[in-house]
């Protein structure tokens, strides 16, 4: 460990001057000098890397930046990715730009944190990074400082980047595999690439790292779980290449959750992606999940016939508080349950009908952890403002912090037959501090 | 047999713990100012606070509400003797068909009483969640405006 230690740090002054050169400036293109073919190309792959998702922030002009993201080792700014030339990137040159996305250092030759992902985006082709960089120059230009970091000390130091790239970062195009099909390259090439899924969807090591061995094994965006999309997937129904195809076009498919927390941005920014692109990547997603075994296949049979059992006979809700009688506080989960969501969640879910998903159906409910139920019940979930979607009311204001763990206990046991979550209520507390508006 | 507090009165009622707070409001006390819209809390005609915050009470059992403050729209004042929220309203005759009314009222006042001095986008942001489909929207912002003046020269409720 010492020698590690000493390593790391002898490393620093060699890996800060290691630091590149800054890339001339240039003066801001116009538009005219980007072909409209290209353009458009750009705007597709933009949308499938939500670059907008950190680079505007809530009240933002489109990709200004400002967006603060929370890693455990600070708070760092999205940038300002219009091309204004004194606090945008209207001086970054073709060159400079594709650098930022292969090596993850910006046109001043200083590194940039791993939370931009360049260790997904380093797969893009040159002739993609070009589209995009065609889409960013030609965006409004939005004058807005992107404010300071509030990253401390040690984690401050842009060099120590240096050792985290010489540690984790493997830079370099995407790799076909020539056993798959071109339509699942296709799809992988996006997903690992621009996409970049696994920046939520991988889990990651104590120093934010990837963990390679694990990829889209389940994650941690934003406090919310991103569920794992391999053969550990929590989802009681297992997927096929044509649901999820259905879940990124049109945000949900009729057996799993609707998309919520930052995945409903991602659906949102897929609008405008072809169907091409999205079959491709659905291919690829349900590819990574193997072949359900006997286990899943029954579980997957319960929750349909429960699903379709409570379609059928309408609210029994009677029946089950009974069900639940064991647990003392689901007893009270069940009461909830029955007066504030089975007016809608009982009578299952078809187009329009304004009815919601059957919970034995819930991935939430079957996640690892009780956070994205806890944050769905309280915060609903809601389009950003402005925006079209689909929505679920916020109980926030309606249950203390002791009712909402007993309606998730309830929830866990009757819906996700699965063992109690243990800390259900420090977590829904953890929320409530979060989500504090009247 | 259950006891709500309702407006500061302590109100005893018999009903099925998973019955909606809005039938009992309606139904057994008869305060008939919260209303029947969507019954799914989707468009918020039947908006009151419980401890501050606005809440759907067409979707909130009785169950969750022993020892808890629950306030209506009649809490807010009396035709007779409006309250700051109601007179700026009326002010701003905000009212067309006036059925969303009571529920705009209470949820602004759930801001109000955070945050005393919103910005134009928070209230917008706060009040999405209430449609009026007359569409008198801008009357009821500006009626909103108009309150947290009132109330910050010293109206109280």
């Amino acid at each position: 460990m010492r020698v590690l230690f000493s390593w790391v740090i002898g490393a620093v002054p060699l890996v800060a001057a290691a630091a590149q050169s800054a890339i001339e400036p240039i003066e801001p293109p116009v538009r005219a000098s980007f072909d409209a073919a290209l353009l458009a190309k750009g705007a597709q792959l933009a949308a499938i890397g939500n670059c907008m998702g950190c680079h505007t922030a809530p009240e933002g002009k489109p990709y200004s930046g400002g967006l603060p993201v929370k890693t455990p080792f600070g708070t760092i700014y999205a940038t300002n990715i219009t091309p204004d030339a004194e606090t945008g990137i209207g001086r970054w040159s073709e060159t400079a730009f594709r650098r930022a996305m292969h090596e993850g250092v910006d046109r001043e030759g200083r590194h940039l944190y791993p939370v931009f992902p360049y260790d997904h985006l380093t797969k893009a082709t040159d002739e993609d990074v070009k589209a995009i960089y065609a889409f960013v120059m030609t965006r409004e230009p939005v004058r807005a400082a992107t404010p300071s970091n509030q990253v401390p000390f040690p984690f401050n130091i842009r060099g120590l980047i240096g050792v985290w790239k010489s540690l984790f970062f493997e830079r370099g195009r995407f790799q076909p595999d020539p056993a798959q099909s071109a339509e699942w390259n296709r799809g992988a090439y996006l997903a690992e690439g621009v996409g970049h899924c696994g920046a939520c969807h991988t889990p990651r090591n104590f120093l934010g790292a990837e963990k390679k061995t694990k990829l889209l094994a389940g994650g941690e965006a934003e406090n919310w779980h991103a569920p794992a999309l391999n053969a550990a997937s929590p989802a009681p129904v297992p997927w096929t290449t044509e649901q999820i195809y259905r879940y990124l076009r049109y945000g949900f498919d009729d057996v799993h959750d609707i998309t919520a927390g930052p995945m409903a941005a991602v659906t949102h920014a897929l609008a405008v992606v072809s169907d091409q692109d999205l079959r491709a990547i659905a291919a690829y997603v349900a590819s990574l999940d193997t072949e359900p075994t006997l286990a899943r296949r029954q579980r997957a049979n319960e929750a349909l016939a429960y699903a379709k059992r409570a379609e059928t006979s309408g609210t029994v809700a009677g029946t089950r508080a009974a069900a639940a009688d064991d647990v003392p506080s689901a007893q009270s989960g069940a009461a909830i349950y029955a007066g504030a969501c089975a007016l809608c969640h009982d009578n299952g879910r078809t187009i329009s009908s304004g009815g919601a998903l059957h919970l034995a159906l819930s991935t939430s409910v079957a996640n690892p952890t009780p956070g994205n139920l806890v944050s769905i019940i309280l915060q609903g979930i809601t389009p950003r403002e402005g925006e079209r979607g689909r929505w679920m009311p916020a109980f926030a204001g309606s249950f203390t912090a002791e009712q909402v763990s007993d309606l998730v206990a309830y929830l866990r046991a009757d819906f996700g037959k699965a063992p109690a979550w243990p800390d259900v209520e420090e977590e829904v507390r953890k929320v409530m501090q979060v989500e504090e508006q009247p | 047999m259950i006891t709500l507090n309702v407006n500061g009165q302590a109100q005893r009622v018999d009903a099925d713990p998973d019955t909606p707070l809005l039938y009992v409001l309606r139904d057994h006390l008869q305060l008939n100012g919260a209303k029947y819209g969507c019954g799914l809390g989707q468009c918020g005609s039947c908006t009151v606070m419980v401890d501050g915050r606005a809440v759907f009470s067409c979707i909130t059992p009785i169950s969750v509400l022993e020892n808890r403050r629950i306030k209506t729209v009649e809490g807010l004042g009396t035709a007779e003797n409006p309250g700051p929220m109601q007179r700026a309203f009326i002010e701003e005759q905000a009212a067309q068909c006036g059925f969303c009314i009571p529920g705009m009222m209470m949820r602004a006042q759930a801001l109000l009483e955070a945050n005393a001095s919103p910005s134009p986008a928070e209230i917008r942001a706060h009040m999405s969640t209430n449609l009026c489909r007359c569409g008198t929207h801008m009357r009821i912002l500006r009626a909103i405006e108009r309150a947290a003046t009132a109330l910050k020269k010293g109206g109280s409720r």
